[in-house]
């Protein structure tokens, strides 16, 4: 299975597209990646999620993860995503709360408020 | 549903039995197989589907970590039941069990503390997505049943 993981730059922010499936399998290499970047002295982070097939628990817990790591750095982590059954996932778990979800990468490096999710 | 439609699986009173290495590279196929029966399954609709795939998901990571655990290198069981009115699918571990009532409270989502709590988000995710859900002991392990009620009797979760 096949977990695609490509970084660019934009504004500032790390941009990290995630592609495929996110499982109990594949979440060690996207939480690795997330590492990485923090370590790399990249501390505003961009997850686009748009590409995206399947996304549990663990992947959730990846990002709460990476969250917390950033937040320790002074820094974020902001979500793309427009996938309704994704954002259920995080509705379901209240995590819609913890982070801020945008409708676009455009969107998410706009600002803090600039195209948020309500 | 009385009338068999041409080209439509039968799926009623069939089980459907999938046994899996417990290793977390095979929790995509336990996902593909009951996604795929599903499908088949005409009285569910695609969101359902994907509920009870993602809550199949978690049962079988669950499963796994059960039986990585207990050392136990025996396989999963994802069995599929199709009845008159639901999609049952039960997903059978031998590890040494575990007491939902038991699992810890994590804090509120806005509270500062919720970040520290990484895991345990599996067992909600399970109780939100399917209409119902059971976590049997076993002598071996657990048995957790997840039971999808066909569009008419179901109640979608929001």
């Amino acid at each position: 299975m096949d977990l695609g993981l490509d970084v660019e730059e934009r504004d500032g922010f790390a941009v990290l597209s995630v592609r495929g499936e996110v499982d109990v399998y594949t979440a060690p290499r996207f939480r690795e990646r997330l590492i990485e970047l923090v370590s790399e002295g990249k501390h505003k982070i961009i997850v686009d999620l748009e590409g995206v097939d399947f996304l549990d628990s663990t992947g959730l817990g990846v990002l709460v993860g990476g969250l917390k790591r950033l937040r320790s750095h002074d820094g974020d982590l902001l979500l793309v995503c427009t996938q309704s059954r994704i954002l259920k996932v995080f509705e379901i778990t209240g995590l819609t709360k913890v982070f801020s979800i945008h409708d676009s990468v455009d969107a998410a490096v706009g600002g803090p408020d600039g195209g948020a999710n309500p | 549903m009385t009338d068999a439609v041409a080209g439509e699986a039968q799926l009623a009173g069939e089980v459907i039995e999938l046994e899996i290495p417990a290793r977390a590279e095979f929790v995509a196929l336990a996902r593909l197989v009951v996604s795929a029966l599903a499908s088949s399954d005409s009285n569910l609709a695609d969101e359902r589907i994907d509920d009870l795939k993602l809550a199949v998901s978690e049962a079988c990571t669950n499963a796994i970590e059960a039986h990585g655990a207990a050392g136990s290198s025996e396989q999963v069981v994802v069995r599929c039941r199709a009845g008159v009115e639901t999609l049952e699918v039960c997903v059978e571990d031998r590890g040494h069990g575990f007491d939902p009532a038991a699992l810890p409270d994590h804090p509120p989502v806005t509270d500062p503390d919720r970040l520290k709590y990484e895991r345990g988000l599996g067992i909600p995710l399970i109780k939100a997505l399917v209409d119902e859900v059971q976590f049997n002991p076993t002598d071996e392990g657990t048995a957790v049943r997840l039971v999808m009620r066909h569009a008419a009797n179901g109640t979608a979760p929001d």
